[in-house]
């Protein structure tokens, strides 16, 4: 019964949180209508969202978050210093990441993250959604890429959505 | 204090918005100069709105935290777009500088590799 | 101090903006062009936060906030054009 009038629990604060962000106000008013408004979208928007998220360790995901907050800040001085350095001296690499995530949202902010941290952007995932081609912006070894970002994303995602 | 620390976010916000922009300019190749614009200047537009919301807050009438707001739209899509972009510069068949890594592993639609300095692998 | 910074910022942000523009004219190719406007929609939005701050106003937030949903809308409508256009995939 839970699940027919509240599809998706998590999807209902955030919603709520962005109407108050949105409005720039904590008056009562507001409030109920975020509420509001974060209990119909997703009830009537149930059909566009058929994967049904379920975060199983928030802790590690609150930590995920701080790491990928500290590898952008990190991830901007280099590229900073790459673009202010020799064009010349580059060496841009199209690797292949093997996935071992299968959800949609998992994917999503693996190819999110990967975008946001140190000069690497997804580029295309594969038909069967097995692999992510990444591109590296100064990349000499491949391999070294292809480890950090399966260690440092995407084992943390594969246990806080996808656990075995 | 606080005076300071908005100088330094404001400066720090806008440096790295030019360096993204330069990035953009000076790049040789399409891949490369796309990761000008998606990094730095996001984290510059970022380091501006979060400098604007404690100035707001600073000012006047309680906390000002909508900009945070952009600041997560700007962090949720520019990487959407990023690889977008990348995809679609894939899909036309680019130009692109540099090895190419995976040269076993089943390339039917990469761009032709231009200008590589070192042979490949 | 921030009285001093503003017209650095100002300046280094009109700068980001010739840059872009400059790769919007020069291309070569089409999604060149289209990251130069993405570039242009986020030097935009920067541009109208430090008005938002030198002028004291927070009126300008609602434009840097429909500035940002309109650019990625375009943007991605335009990589979808170049992706789906092109018939030979």
């Amino acid at each position: 019964m839970s699940s027919r009038l509240l599809p998706h629990p998590l999807f209902t604060p955030v919603l709520a949180a962005v109407w108050l962000l949105l409005n720039n106000s904590l008056h009562p008013g507001h409030i109920l209508l975020g509420a509001l408004l974060g209990w119909l979208i997703p009830l009537f928007t149930v059909r566009f969202w058929p994967e049904t998220v379920t975060i199983h360790r928030p802790l590690l995901l609150l930590r995920f978050t701080l790491v990928v907050l500290h590898d952008i800040v990190l991830a901007n001085m280099v590229v900073a210093l790459r673009i202010l350095g020799r064009p010349e001296r580059l060496h841009p690499t199209l690797v292949e990441v093997p996935l071992d995530l299968r959800g949609d949202l998992a994917i999503s902010l693996l190819a999110n993250t990967i975008c946001l941290t140190p000069g690497t952007v997804s580029a295309r995932l594969s038909g069967d959604r097995r692999t992510l081609l990444v591109h590296a912006l100064d990349a000499p070894d491949a391999d070294e890429v292809r480890a950090q970002i399966k260690a440092r994303y995407e084992a943390p995602l594969k246990e806080v959505f996808e656990p075995c | 204090m606080l005076d300071t620390l908005l100088a330094f976010l404001v400066l720090a916000g806008a440096i790295f918005t030019f360096i993204g922009s330069l990035g953009l300019a000076r790049l040789r190749d399409f891949y490369t100069r796309l990761h000008g614009p998606t990094k730095a200047t996001t984290l510059g537009v970022g380091s501006l709105l979060i400098a604007s919301s404690v100035y707001f807050s600073h000012q006047g009438d309680g906390l000002s935290l909508h900009e945070i707001l952009v600041t997560l739209f700007l962090f949720i899509t520019a990487p959407v777009s990023a690889h977008l972009l990348a995809k679609a510069a894939l899909h036309l068949n680019l130009p692109r500088l540099g090895k190419d890594a995976d040269q076993e592993a089943g390339t039917s639609a990469r761009g032709p590799v231009i200008s590589s300095e070192r042979p490949k692998s | 101090m921030l009285n001093q910074v503003l017209p650095i910022a100002f300046a280094l942000v009109a700068a980001a903006f010739a840059l872009s523009f400059w790769r919007l004219l020069r291309g070569p190719s089409a999604p060149d062009r289209i990251l130069a406007l993405d570039t242009l929609y986020i030097n935009t939005i920067a541009l109208l936060v430090l008005l938002g701050i030198q002028l004291g106003t927070a009126l300008y937030f609602e434009a840097a906030l429909l500035i940002a949903l309109m650019g990625f809308v375009g943007t991605v409508a335009l990589c979808k054009y170049l992706l789906r256009g092109d018939i030979i995939e």
